[in-house]
């Protein structure tokens, strides 16, 4: 049987196909790729009913038009865009079908970065190394291990019929915890090579994301850092969220398609409730770190899991 | 033992492993094994257990990871693990046609070393080298370490395209480029053998702590190897 297909009639700026990371491979050099707003992936896959592990489309900036051949349920979540499907207005926060034979067509975006577009389904390209997550520096995963072009065809896994159930589900948005451009840190694990104040100096005033920054990490310009042992450690595994900060003192943003190891020493890691706060800012925006407990790290990620527990039902 | 062993925290979701701030195969050692016996114990909300040069990873989601359950596992493990020999695994064996085109910079390396490009292959052929680690790109290992005679540094402009099977030194490591990427390592020869290949039953040729050994072929030996390659 025919499980359905999304036809590209526009790709968008950066679309690509993202689950939530090939995880168990980076001893082996390979990178986890994923989300980058893992928090925005997971809601957009509990609205239409999938398993948060279901692939969904991240949409960068300038978002798709995206041709489907059956009728599906769809949600989008993170960076908010206007959308439409045949000239009528789509609305945001909850499920909404898309009818067979029609088109769904991102518009000019409100806020945020990036976007995810989940199908009921998922999005079903070949599974590498257990993931179908899209990283383009090595051309893994995905479809074809690219950012999505014209004239391609994404098949669908079978929808799953609970539609009625599923057409009430909404994001109750006071429920989590996130402030946009803060990004809250923990120390670590390199804070012994930097000086005494360097946890302060981060505080001190918000980091602007560079224009040459990618789904690998953000350049980030603001007050400096200085290293107190020298600015190289011996090659070591490296976080999403990490701080690494390289000689020159700006500190670099370790992203979802970061490299597995490094060599710069990282001053402190962002915690895992707001690394998607981090996956929304765009080249241009401000990010302002902010210490905290990993009491207040692990309060803010049950926050985000109550949210979604509450939505899946 | 008065080694160094620290567990430090690396944000809400990973815990860092260090052991001596050295480049040395025995602590190498000494982390490959730790790595490996944690992935063994498939310790709850494990995601991934990574180890490096003389560091492991662990990373872990939070709501399902017991944290003072994974402390007490690591410290457990390296208890096992400090009497360990240095893992006796495999030797893979890698023929590399070196120099001309395939090698572009084995020129470059010789005049570093003062010497012809004979003998920079023969010293880079004669040594057994260890995995240290993988990163920079999937089935990338760095691999070490080179005699110090031969160990040219990085080239000065990297090149925008490394073609894949390139073999090259940096400093006192070497290594395989394993995809078609930028790289600023001196490249001096080419392996027909695809350090990763995502369609193979084991997708990867180096694995940490890995011995590999490097032999000169010919050029109609290593165009022999590409064509079975792709004929097997």
């Amino acid at each position: 049987m025919n499980a359905g297909s999304i036809y590209v009639q526009r790709p968008g700026l950066l679309t690509t196909v993202q689950d939530l990371g090939r995880w168990g491979f980076q001893s082996l050099g390979v990178p986890v790729a994923g989300p980058m707003d893992p928090f925005a992936h997971c809601l957009a896959n509990a609205l239409v009913g999938n398993d948060r592990r279901a692939a969904t489309l991240e949409i960068t900036l300038v978002g798709p038009e995206l041709e489907f051949d059956d009728e599906r349920l769809v949600a989008v979540a993170g960076a908010k865009f206007d959308m439409t499907i045949g000239g009528a207005g789509v609305p945001s926060g909850c499920p909404f079908v898309v009818p067979a034979q029609s088109r769904l067509r991102f518009g000019p975006r409100q806020h945020g970065a990036r976007a995810y577009l989940a199908v009921e389904g998922g999005i079903d390209v070949p599974l590498v190394l257990g993931s179908r997550s899209t990283h383009v520096p090595s051309a893994m995963g995905g479809h074809a291990g690219r950012a999505l072009a014209r004239a391609d065809r994404l098949l669908l896994g079978p929808p799953h019929g609970s539609r009625t159930r599923l057409a009430s589900r909404r994001i109750a948005s006071a429920s989590f915890d996130r402030e946009p451009g803060r990004v809250r840190v923990l120390p670590g694990p390199q804070r012994d090579r930097f000086d005494d104040d360097a946890i302060d100096v981060i505080q001190s005033a918000p980091y602007v994301v560079a224009s040459e920054s990618d789904r690998m990490g953000f350049r980030l310009l603001g007050p400096a850092l200085r290293h107190s042992r020298g600015a190289e450690i011996i090659s070591e595994p490296t976080m999403m969220g990490s701080l690494q900060v390289p000689g020159a003192g700006q500190p670099l943003l370790l992203m979802a398609d970061r490299q597995t190891t490094g060599g710069y020493p990282k001053i402190a890691t962002a915690i895992s409730a707001d690394l998607g706060v981090a996956g929304q800012a765009a080249p241009g925006d401000a990010i302002s770190f902010k210490l905290c407990t990993p009491g207040e790290a692990l309060a803010a990620l049950i926050a985000g899991e109550r949210a979604l527990l509450a939505i899946e039902g | 033992m008065n080694d160094v062993f620290r567990i430090l925290p690396a944000g809400d979701a990973a815990l860092l492993v260090e052991f001596d701030e050295r480049v040395d195969e025995a602590i190498n050692a000494r982390a490959v094994a730790l790595a490996e016996k944690l992935r063994i114990s498939r310790v709850r909300g494990v995601l991934d257990v990574v180890s490096a040069y003389r560091t492991v990873a662990i990373y872990f989601d939070p709501l399902q990871a017991d944290r003072s359950e994974l402390l007490a596992r690591i410290a457990a493990l390296r208890a096992d693990a400090v009497d360990e020999p240095v893992a006796s695994s495999e030797l893979i064996r890698v023929p590399v046609c070196y120099g001309a085109e395939l090698g572009p910079d084995l020129g470059q390396v010789a005049r570093f070393a003062g010497m012809t490009e004979n003998d920079v292959v023969s010293i880079h052929t004669a040594s057994t080298y260890r995995v240290f680690m993988l990163g920079f790109a999937p089935g990338f290992a760095y691999m070490g370490k080179v005699d110090t005679r031969i160990a040219a540094p990085r080239r000065d402009m990297p090149r925008t395209r490394v073609p894949a099977g390139s073999v090259a030194i940096a400093g006192r490591q070497t290594g395989v480029y394993p995809l078609e990427t930028p790289g600023g390592w001196q490249l001096i020869g080419r392996t027909p053998l695809k350090p990763f290949d995502a369609r193979a039953a084991d997708p990867f040729l180096f694995k940490p702590g890995a011995r590999v050994r490097f032999e000169a072929v010919g050029r109609n030996e290593y165009e022999r190897m590409i064509t079975a390659g792709h004929d097997p």
